[in-house]
């Protein structure tokens, strides 16, 4: 699956995987930023940019080739798009369409192949998200595995009971679609009952306490003002040859 | 080519990459997200305390999971359920906002499922209206004899909501579409709303069986319902044929020159697209005046519903 | 000398009318090792449950002398740690040390103090090289051993364990079990698993529909309800 491959990913070591969450989310915003806003020489500022990319991604130690295909994965969406405005008779959008989008899925696959998702929650916080919302992620990053393999069992063990018959007919499927998810939200329902009752037991008393949280060194402070100037000039450098 | 578009909307929610919306919008209405995201959690806060925070956490995980899931639903169609209605009907709607958050903030990192600088649009697309376009026809219908057709238009209105939204969102960014494509994008859209219905209510029915305790029952407030669709209708004719007069209602009350300079100053080039084009312009006017009456309707079930719990 | 736990006359009823406890008396004297014996739906867990206030029966329970109430759960629950059949639901934190360490955060202890008793517990457990690692990676064996990693952090006086060789293989059983007989606290052993039963218990109680209806040594109780799988 393909968050088990990320997850993995993210928990190597390099010198990538050792900044600062925050360093990173923030270069990545500036970097998307940048590429959102190109209007003129985005083929030369998109080769420049996935040169920047695939440099980092052989810095983290993470395979070229299975991080082109992942970002990949936007491609049909956007092809569906491009072609729209092709035909519609914009092919300059549907190319700028393109090459934005998976130059920015991308980045983000960058920054999540380096950071593992709990860590980049936690630092949000200091980026000022509401930690009720980060906390709720944090408890479905948990459970997502656990669920989504319960979820692939009982799919497995209702196909294995009754495979799939020919006009079985639509009220048939969607009252056992229905009669299955209804499952998977009860237990996913006492499980979470079984998750409060092992918080009370540990002295759990209103309000979630964290373990420590880093300090963003002047490493970090560094890392963000080098990589945001890096991509920002590349940006102009591309457009003034393109003059 | 219907089935290559087929594949990209058979999720049955637009998840909006980046790339695609142009710095006005994407920027307006990230901008517009905080207060809105702000209120939803601080809602929710209300109703569920830390404690409970797991329990959020964990249905968002089903609904993640649910997500991921093909269900053969018979005639070679696979359903796939977004879940924002299904989520309001048992924890409630800004419960339901905030997990539908974390999921889209979740597929957007980890699954590069709708880009960052898009998250704003995308909330408010999926976690914000979608579910709020799910809840309304639950908590007015969803207590009485219409319960079960509540769900399943309520379900269908979400999914409905969330796409149009987006596709409003990309057309008002430049994104040209040739009109057979669109008629085809709104069609998949409606059968993924259908089927998104009648997954919903299938969960709902057998969830009554299983765990009764799980769904919610609003208190019924029947006449006022039928009110509030009367407005509705009669706003949506007023405003799809009407357009200039509501943007003559604009102009009288002074709205139309503050809108024209709010996007004239920082959006040069925006605004001759969206003024100068008559069907943007139509449907602009439309959501506005669809906007507005929404507003009202909700302003007055909110006494209504005061005074009768008073 | 007060026994670690007394309990007197324990009653419970599930919300559906379904009555799990019909008055229990149980004793456990500090240091002992008690397995609670008895077939599915007996009340076993729904009694465990009880010793620490999360269900809240009628009765007298008094742990370490102190009477069950509102007042002296926080205590309590220091004293009595339970290590849940289910360890995916007990691993609720994203990693490793934030689990272990949660109970210690939750009593008071600042960041860093409560990261070093965790890592002195996981070190108890032959888990320290796994801190950093997320719960979903564990083996089974590898998930139950932090889980109790997690309760020996708040150094409780009594541990009870539900089934805790449940979803582990033998090597991991036998690792489990010499774990287990290795600590110092009154222990309150809830399983199927005679081997284990004979390894850490002096003595079982065999509950039946909601009661006790035998207490004594562990050989004794196993062949007077035939309880071995042999």
């Amino acid at each position: 699956m393909h968050h088990v491959v990320l997850d993995e990913w993210s928990r190597r070591s390099s010198a990538l995987h050792r900044f600062d969450p925050r360093a990173k989310f923030i270069v990545l915003v500036v970097f998307l930023v940048v590429v959102a806003t190109t209007q003129r020489a985005l083929a030369s500022l998109s080769a420049a940019l996935l040169l920047l990319l695939l440099a980092c991604f052989a810095i983290a130690q993470i395979p070229l080739a299975a991080a082109l295909r992942r970002a990949a994965l936007v491609l049909p969406f956007i092809a569906a798009f491009a072609a729209a405005c092709w035909f519609a008779g914009d092919p300059d959008r549907a190319l700028a369409l393109a090459l934005k989008s998976y130059l920015s899925a991308l980045a983000v696959l960058l920054l999540m192949a380096t950071t593992p998702l709990p860590q980049l929650l936690a630092g949000l916080e200091s980026l000022l998200l509401p930690r009720f919302l980060l906390t709720v992620a944090q408890f479905l990053y948990r459970y997502l595995f656990v669920i989504s393999e319960e979820a692939q069992h009982m799919r497995i063990a209702s196909l294995a009971r009754a495979p799939r018959r020919r006009g079985s007919g639509m009220r048939r499927g969607l009252k056992e679609a229905g009669g299955a998810l209804a499952v998977l939200f009860a237990r996913s329902h006492a499980r979470a009952e079984e998750i409060h009752r092992a918080m009370l037991a540990r002295g759990f008393a209103g309000h979630f306490q964290t373990l420590t949280r880093r300090r963003f060194t002047g490493l970090d402070a560094l890392v963000v003002a080098t990589a945001s100037l890096a991509v920002i000039l590349l940006r102009l450098g591309a457009e003034g040859l393109a003059k | 080519m219907t089935r290559f578009f087929g594949s990209c909307y058979s999720e049955g929610a637009v998840h909006i990459p980046d790339g695609f919306l142009s710095p006005p919008v994407w920027v307006s209405l990230d901008v517009a997200a905080v207060p809105v995201l702000a209120g939803a959690v601080r809602r929710a806060q209300r109703r569920f305390d830390e404690a409970r925070l797991p329990l959020l956490g964990v249905m968002g995980a089903f609904v993640f999971a649910a997500q991921m899931i093909n269900f053969p639903v018979g005639v070679g169609t696979t359903g796939h359920l977004v879940g924002g209605a299904l989520l309001a009907y048992t924890l409630g709607a800004s419960p339901a906002m905030v997990v539908m958050s974390a999921i889209i903030c979740i597929q957007a990192l980890v699954f590069q499922d709708g880009g960052i600088l898009a998250l704003g649009p995308n909330l408010l697309n999926m976690a914000i209206l979608g579910v709020l376009a799910g809840y309304v026809p639950f908590r007015l219908w969803g207590g009485g004899r219409w319960r079960r057709p509540a769900i399943f238009v309520g379900a269908a209105l979400s999914v409905l909501t969330s796409a149009c939204c987006a596709l409003a969102e990309l057309f008002l960014s430049g994104i040209r579409m040739p009109p057979a494509m669109l008629a085809v994008s709104l069609v998949l859209f409606l059968v993924s709303a259908l089927l998104e219905g009648a997954i919903t209510l299938a969960v709902i029915e057998a969830l009554q069986v299983l765990a009764p305790n799980a769904v919610r029952r609003p208190r019924m407030i029947g006449a006022l319902g039928l009110v509030a669709i009367f407005l509705a209708a009669v706003g949506v004719l007023f405003a799809s044929t009407n357009p200039d007069g509501i943007q003559r209602l604009g102009q009288v009350a002074g709205i139309d020159g503050y809108a024209r300079r709010l996007f004239s100053t920082p959006f040069t080039g925006y605004e001759t697209a969206l003024f100068a084009n008559p069907w943007l312009r139509k449907a602009t006017a439309g959501l506005a005046g669809l906007a507005l009456i929404y507003s009202a309707c909700a302003l007055i079930f909110r006494a209504a519903i005061r005074k009768r719990s008073a | 000398m007060t026994p670690a736990i007394e309990v007197r006359g324990l009653s419970y009823r599930y919300e559906d009318g379904f009555e799990a406890l019909r008055g229990v008396d149980f004793r456990l004297d500090h240091g002992e090792s008690i397995a609670l014996l008895g077939p599915n739906g007996s009340g076993k867990t729904t009694f465990v449950l009880h010793l620490n206030g999360l269900l809240n029966g009628a009765g007298s329970i008094e742990i370490g002398g102190l009477l069950m109430s509102r007042a002296n759960l926080a205590a309590i629950r220091r004293k009595v740690g339970i290590v849940f059949q289910d360890s995916e639901a007990q691993l609720f934190m994203p990693t490793v040390i934030e689990d272990v360490a949660f109970g210690p955060r939750h009593q008071g202890l600042s960041p860093a103090e409560a990261a070093d008793r965790a890592m002195h517990a996981l070190a108890t457990v032959g888990m320290a090289e796994s801190a950093e690692r997320a719960p979903y990676h564990l083996s089974a064996g590898e998930k139950k051993r932090v889980a109790i990693a997690g309760i020996l952090v708040m150094e409780p006086e009594i541990l009870i364990l539900d089934e805790p060789t449940t979803f582990l293989d033998p090597p991991a059983q036998r690792a489990l079990t010499a774990l287990l007989a290795g600590l110092p606290q009154a222990k309150i052993v809830v399983t199927h698993d005679v081997r284990l039963a004979r390894a850490l218990c002096s003595r079982a109680v065999f509950f039946q529909n909601g009661i006790i209806v035998a207490a004594g040594d562990v050989e004794q109780i196993v062949a007077r309800f035939d309880w071995d799988i042999a």
